[in-house]
């Protein structure tokens, strides 16, 4: 516990603290030398590309994303336009500004998601600087042109492109420039030389900071606070000027004594600190300054970049991951040396009675006495947040605890919520997941958008684990974590089983409204849910068709339900509905094809009323084959008209139904009707089949040549069919008689089809 | 018991052992006597991995099938449902159980095969009787070794489920099934595929390794090579009549789960003296593998050349017979009586396949079938594929079994690449006007598949794939084969042909034609552990898993069996599938109402 202040420096009144959060689990060569990198805030991913090597342009760079604890999350060659600037989303998008002004969006795991641009002045022009930031809208893009004018987009998923007005004696590119969100409006600070002018959609107004030190001529590095509350402007005196953003207020002012221009500055200042402070970057050199003269200098090793957190600025270079911060209250209090806070007594105390020493009662006495024992637990507990070690986080607690003990109705909420609090931050700080939050960031984040970055990572079970243990609401959390799990399973592995199951709950979690959304845009589960729904809804079915406008599908809806209808009113009631949804899918076949169902119905019933024949339910086809055989001809033939049959079709059905009635003088008048559109060999083939072989005959003279061979044999003609075939001079039709003929035969007749065959396979 | 297994190249058997040793520990589970209730889709698929006597070592004393009401008495201790992970099925055992009988409580048990669904569980605790199970489990039961070279899924919809559903639960288990070889057989190196849903297998199994990247078998690989085809890319091979032995058997009497129902007259034994018995009616039900030495040796023959083969053997078992009067020593005669268990099992086995055979005579021979034969070759060679075929109208008009007609009409398409829309309307007016308008879901469900279509502005590229491919061999040699158009009598199935082609010499000499077919083609590499790397002696063969997804025909394994016997192949294969199918019932499977008119 001696340590605990160990790597505390004091500026002012208050103390800052540098903690290692990671070592780096990347192996990069020359570190962060010659990269872009951006690393998004809340201990988000961090993205590297190594510098366009303008010699060669045709060497692609590796674009990596890694983890915060460098862990690698995807990587690919880089194969679109040169990239000016990397960035984050406010939902760990990445994006990738090029010098034509295309920004390119992929996700942490480099899937690449779209792209958008920013204007055709913007590619005209090329980008010279961008910045990305985040404000209450969204991230946005901001973008000096080489015409030296700023192009705003304040929301990328809402693009309204603004040209802010022009920059008064702009020769060059200006000294520094910032991007402020004020008055619900992201305006850009931009600084050339001495003058200071802040930009928003109308007007550029000159500004001046007030007390700002005369000696500076020039404004060379600028930055503005997590909050956009405060700015920090650094002079090519090597003053450090610290201020609201609005310009109204000075708060400090320090001098580096550096003149050389800083590599990187950022605001380190957390919530509620009565003190503001900045840090600057140089080579090898890191400064906090903040209100006293003095400043706190770290050395830097190597190439490093600073991230703006909350609370703090993270440090991140080639090996190493750190958090800068101005030690908070609670901790100060309690470890600060020679502390008579009443946690550090509670802390004392602890310690001792785990020494089993009577000491632990002196120093609660001396808590209790000043009735600040309940004041002494919150200390513990609070300060047990802000504590990154979990060892530290244990001591702290259990004195805590132990304090607990000895008040009577002290409320336990916060410090089981602590306790809960920190767990889930010790898992996402572990060095494989790689979320390196803290307490006060983790609050402010909530834990909503922990579970969706931890989605985006797709540690799913994690995220469940999560949700359950916190008892997060079950939409807010599980179910969430479910739905995005099941929509990504389907991909690589659609245990339907897994699908079906988010399906349902989500189903009894959501609106039908939200539910039916959701499912839209998931393809897999929608289908799998149609399939459920077949069987056991079928009325959510409708409604899913009819809120996707799939007519089509409506239309079979109707059809089958048509046929599970009894009644016939009903079931052409249905039938109208799918012809009107066909007729609106312009499926013009299905919806006419239908028509003539309800037509014929409608003929069958009316049949059935008039003849008393069963009918409802017979295809077209059998209704007039019934019809025929009850001799119902001119009903049969109406049918033939109206439905359009075509005559061979109508033929064969004549045919069929007067042989199945045996009614041969009726058939025999029907073939003479008029010319056969089937030809004759099938009223040969029919009448055999009825075992006639007398009024076989009468059509085999009607018979084409080509089939009269088959005739005459279907007849049991040898004779003629050797007279047919020889007279075809047919090799296969001999054959095929003489396949025919038996030892019953007549002889000569066999030789003169064996002479015919030879002659024609001579030729 | 199953030495259809040993057989192959690969082992079957190992997979079928370590499917008993699961069903034997969950039956030992409930432990005392019990009753199974079965889902009856599955007693087929069980029949291949356990016989009843497996069951009756383990305490099984009753099976019933699963039906609403009440479960039929039985003095038992246990009650066990082995079912498929459906929600209606869960509907009927929530009745069973609610009305056992509360004075005698037996322990109720549930076996999903082949997963467990939290969603049918879920059904159970709504309707309140979740907590009456002693034990739920899942009996893992992906692929069933079939054959000696062959292992199906048993999974009826999956090509509708996957094509026309977009249910991709089959392939899940799919992939699920291949893992669990590969735990068996050792990591296939190599993998490729041809369409959407190989590509999604090929996926799912790279990632299932990545995730039990703990757990690599040390087990020397068997299979070199995985080919995973989706039935879409050849729609054509399973319209077509196949024509060899086993594949007729199937077209014209089916083939459900390695058996065949036949009908009885043909098999009444005719006894001396009891000339005038009365015909048995139960149809004859016959097991058909690769263990019946004679039905091994004719099943993949074009059936014209099975007569031949049956009365060669005809002879050399009565020379066999005619033995017995040259034995003269006691140890000669000894001899012949011990082959005489031997000689008389094949001589009830020459007589089953003589009458069998006699019996797919009658129909082959018939004009229908030679007429039906004679389109469907002109469509494969692309003779009139644009205009309405005589045939089909002719069909129709006499209202021959729709499935026929729908297998023609669709091979039309295949064969065109889709029909002129005229063309393709006149079909489906007839079809609805003679055999009901309720089909019209049944036709919109083929054209959802792609099996019908209107012909795209697109060239019919049916002929380039059909000559790069060679498809139709004008001249295929029925009695002794030379190629493996000898299973369609001409036609050459697609899909072995992109086997062929695959092993040797290689996709990439076909690049073009598989760009026409659909889906994208692909090629993975697994990592073997090292020291597992295989080291081929010289002329050793390759062993390639052909999966095909979405179904595959006896004509077409046939064919794969022809090229693993093939002198120079150099490639065995062993087979797997989603089902065993044939036209008839695949386009079955994709009707919306169920037609009664089955041929």
């Amino acid at each position: 516990m001696a340590f605990v202040t160990a790597n505390w420096n004091p500026l002012g009144d208050a103390f800052y603290r540098k903690i290692e959060l990671y070592e780096m689990g990347w192996n990069l060569k020359d570190g962060l030398r010659d990269c872009l990198v951006a690393a998004a805030p809340y201990g988000g991913p961090i993205a590297l590309l190594k510098a366009h090597n303008r010699c060669s342009p045709s060497a692609r760079p590796q674009l990596e994303i890694f983890s915060s604890s460098g862990l690698p999350l995807a990587s690919f060659p880089w194969k679109s336009g040169v990239v000016k600037q990397l960035g984050w989303t406010v939902s760990d998008d990445l994006l990738c500004v090029q010098e034509d002004g295309t920004v390119l969006v992929y996700d942490l795991l480099g899937g690449f998601k779209r792209h958008f641009s920013m204007g055709n002045e913007v590619s005209q022009s090329q980008v010279l600087e961008t910045k990305i930031f985040h404000s209450p809208y969204g991230t946005g893009v901001a973008i000096l042109t080489g015409a030296l004018r700023f192009t705003l987009a304040t929301n990328i998923d809402d693009i309204k492109l603004r040209r802010l007005p022009e920059v008064p004696g702009l020769q060059g590119a200006p000294s520094c420039w910032a991007v402020l969100t004020q008055d619900r409006q992201s305006k850009v600070l931009v600084a050339n030389g001495s003058h200071l002018f802040v930009l928003d959609n109308t007007a550029c107004t000159p500004v001046t900071p007030p007390g700002l030190s005369p000696q500076a001529s020039s404004i060379v590095h600028m930055c503005v606070s997590f909050s956009y509350k405060y700015l920090a402007l650094l002079t090519d005196s090597g003053h450090v000027w610290m201020g609201t953003s609005n310009l109204k207020e000075k708060l400090s002012e320090v001098d580096t004594k550096i003149k050389a221009p800083p590599k990187q500055m950022a605001w380190c200042r957390r919530p509620k600190s009565q003190q503001p402070s900045a840090v600057v970057m140089w080579d090898g050199l890191l400064l906090v300054v903040g209100e006293c003269k003095e400043t706190i200098q770290y050395h830097l090793d190597d190439d490093s970049i600073l991230v703006p957190e909350l609370d703090g600025v993270r440090i991140i270079s080639g090996t190493h991951h750190e958090l800068l911060q101005e030690v908070p209250g609670a901790c100060e209090e309690i470890f600060k040396i020679a502390s008579m806070a009443p946690g550090a007594l509670l802390l004392e105390a602890h310690k001792e009675y785990e020494k089993e020493s009577q000491k632990a009662d002196e120093y609660l006495r001396e808590i209790k006495e000043q009735s600040l024992l309940s004041e002494a637990v919150r200390q513990c507990v609070e300060a047990a947040g802000h504590e990154h070690e979990p060892e530290t986080q244990k001591t702290l607690l259990r004195a805590a605890s132990f304090g607990k003990c000895f008040l009577s109705n002290f409320p336990p909420e916060q410090f089981v919520s602590m306790c809960r609090d920190l767990r889930v931050l010790n898992a996402v700080r572990d060095y494989t997941v790689g979320i390196p939050l803290s307490h006060t960031q983790f609050k402010q984040m909530t834990i909503q958008v922990l579970i969706d970055r931890l989605v985006y990572r797709k540690l799913y079970p994690l995220a469940i684990e999560v949700c359950r243990y916190l008892k997060t609401p079950e939409y807010q959390g599980v179910s969430r974590v479910l739905k995005y799990w099941a929509c990504y399973k389907p991909y690589c592995m659609p245990s339907c089983m897994l699908v079906y199951t988010v399906v349902m709950y989500l189903k009894n979690e959501l609106n039908r409204g939200d539910f039916f959304m959701m499912l839209r845009n998931q393809p897999v589960a929608l289908s799998l849910y149609k399939q459920f729904c077949k069987h056991q809804e079928q009325d959510t079915l409708k409604d899913l068709f009819n809120q996707d406008d799939d007519h089509e599908e409506l239309g079979n809806f109707y059809v089958k339900a048509s046929y599970k209808e009894q009644r016939l009113e009903a079931r052409i009631a249905h039938l109208q509905s799918a012809v009107d949804e066909y007729y609106k899918a312009k499926n013009e076949f299905s919806a006419k094809t239908t028509e003539d169902e309800m037509r014929l119905l409608r003929f069958q019933r009316k049949l059935e009323e008039e003849k008393g024949e069963q009918l409802v339910g017979f295809s077209l086809h059998d209704t007039m084959t019934t019809l025929l055989s009850v001799g119902l001809h001119k009903h049969a033939e109406q049918l033939y008209k109206d439905f359009r049959v075509p005559d061979k079709r109508f033929w064969w059905l004549r045919l069929k139904a007067l042989a199945e009635k045996e009614d041969w003088e009726e058939l025999e008048k029907f073939s003479k009707s008029k010319k056969s559109p089937i030809g004759y060999l099938p009223f040969v083939e029919v009448c055999i089949k009825h075992h006639n072989k007398y009024e076989a005959r009468k059509y085999v003279s009607k018979v084409t040549l080509e089939q009269k061979v088959k005739a005459h044999l279907a007849v049991g003609d040898v004779e003629g069919a050797a007279e047919a075939a020889i007279e075809r001079r047919n090799e296969s039709e001999i054959g095929t008689v003489l396949s025919r003929c038996s030892a019953t035969t007549d002889h000569l007749l066999v030789e003169r089809l064996n002479r015919a065959k030879a002659t024609v396979a001579k030729k | 018991m199953a030495s259809h297994l040993f057989c192959g190249r690969v082992n079957l058997n190992i997979l079928r052992e370590a499917a008993r040793k699961d069903l034997r520990e969950f039956l030992d589970k409930c432990s005392g006597s019990k009753a199974i209730v079965w889902d009856e889709y599955l007693t087929g698929p069980f029949g291949l991995i356990a016989q009843y006597s497996l069951l009756k070592e383990h305490e099984v004393e009753k099976m019933f099938t699963l039906k609403a009401g009440r479960i039929p008495s039985a003095a038992v201790k246990n009650i066990v449902f082995f079912v498929r992970p459906r929600l209606e099925l869960m509907d009927i055992i929530a009745e069973n159980v609610a009305s056992e009988d509360k004075l005698q409580p037996r322990d109720v048990h549930i076996l999903f095969v082949p997963r467990r669904s939290l969603l049918c569980e879920q059904r159970l605790k709504e309707k309140g009787v979740l907590n009456s199970f002693t034990n739920i489990d899942e009996y893992i039961l992906d692929l069933i070794p079939y054959d000696g070279d062959l292992l199906s899924m048993e999974s009826e919809s999956s090509f509708r489920e996957c094509y026309l559903e977009n249910d991709q639960t089959s392939l899940y288990h799919a992939a699920k099934g291949l893992m669990n070889l590969q735990a068996l057989y050792g990591t296939i190196p190599q993998i490729f595929g041809k369409g959407e849903c190989a590509r999604h297998v090929a996926n799912m199994m790279l990632r299932m390794k990545r995730e039990f990247a703990g757990s690599q078998t040390q087990i020397l690989p068997v299979f070199d090579t995985l080919l995973l085809l989706d039935r879409n890319v050849d729609l054509l091979t399973p319209l077509a009549t196949q024509l060899t032995y086993e594949g007729l058997i199937d077209e014209i009497f089916g083939i459900t789960n390695g058996y065949v129902k036949l009908p009885p007259e043909k098999f009444a034994q005719k006894k001396q003296g009891e000339g005038g018995k009365e015909l048995p009616t139960e149809p004859k039900k016959l097991q058909l593998n690769s263990a019946e030495e004679l039905y091994a040796e004719i099943r993949d023959k074009n059936f014209n050349a099975v007569g031949a083969a049956l009365s060669k053997k005809a002879k050399i078992i009565s020379a066999a017979f005619e033995e017995r009067h040259n034995a003269k020593t006691v140890g000669e005669i000894k001899q012949f009586v011990s082959q005489l268990p031997h000689m008389q099992a094949a001589r009830s086995s020459l007589a089953n396949h003589t009458s069998i055979a006699e019996l797919i005579k009658d129909i082959t021979t018939s004009e229908d079938f030679f007429d039906s034969l004679t389109v469907e070759q002109e469509f494969m060679t692309g003779v009139d594929t644009d205009k309405v075929s005589t045939y089909i109208e002719d069909c129709i008009a006499q209202k021959d079994p729709l499935i026929k007609i729908l297998r023609l009409v669709c091979m039309q398409s295949v064969c065109n690449n889709g029909l002129k829309q005229k063309v393709l309307d006149y079909y489906k007016k007839e079809i609805l006007q003679t055999y009901g308008y309720k089909h019209i879901l049944t036709l919109k469900n083929l054209e959802k598949v792609g099996l019908l279509k209107p012909q795209s502005t697109m060239r019919n590229n049916y002929p380039t794939i059909r000559k790069t491919l060679k498809l139709w061999m004008e001249d295929a040699n029925e009695q002794n084969p030379n190629d493996i158009s000898y299973v369609y009598s001409g036609y050459a199935p697609l899909s072995v042909r992109l086997t062929q082609v695959l092993a040797r010499p290689g996709w990439r000499s076909i690049e073009e034609v598989l760009k026409m077919l659909p889906g994208p083609h692909f090629e993975e590499r697994q990592q073997v552990p090292t020291g597992l790397h295989k080291k081929r002696q010289p002329g050793e063969n390759r062993t390639t898993l052909v999966f095909f997804l979405g179904g595959v025909t006896y004509a077409e394994i046939a064919a794969l069996r022809f090229l693993s016997n093939m002198e120079d192949s150099g490639t065995e294969y062993i087979i797997a599938a989603t089902k065993l199918i044939n036209g008839t019932s695949w386009i079955k499977s994709l009707m919306d109402s169920p037609e009664e008119n089955l041929p």
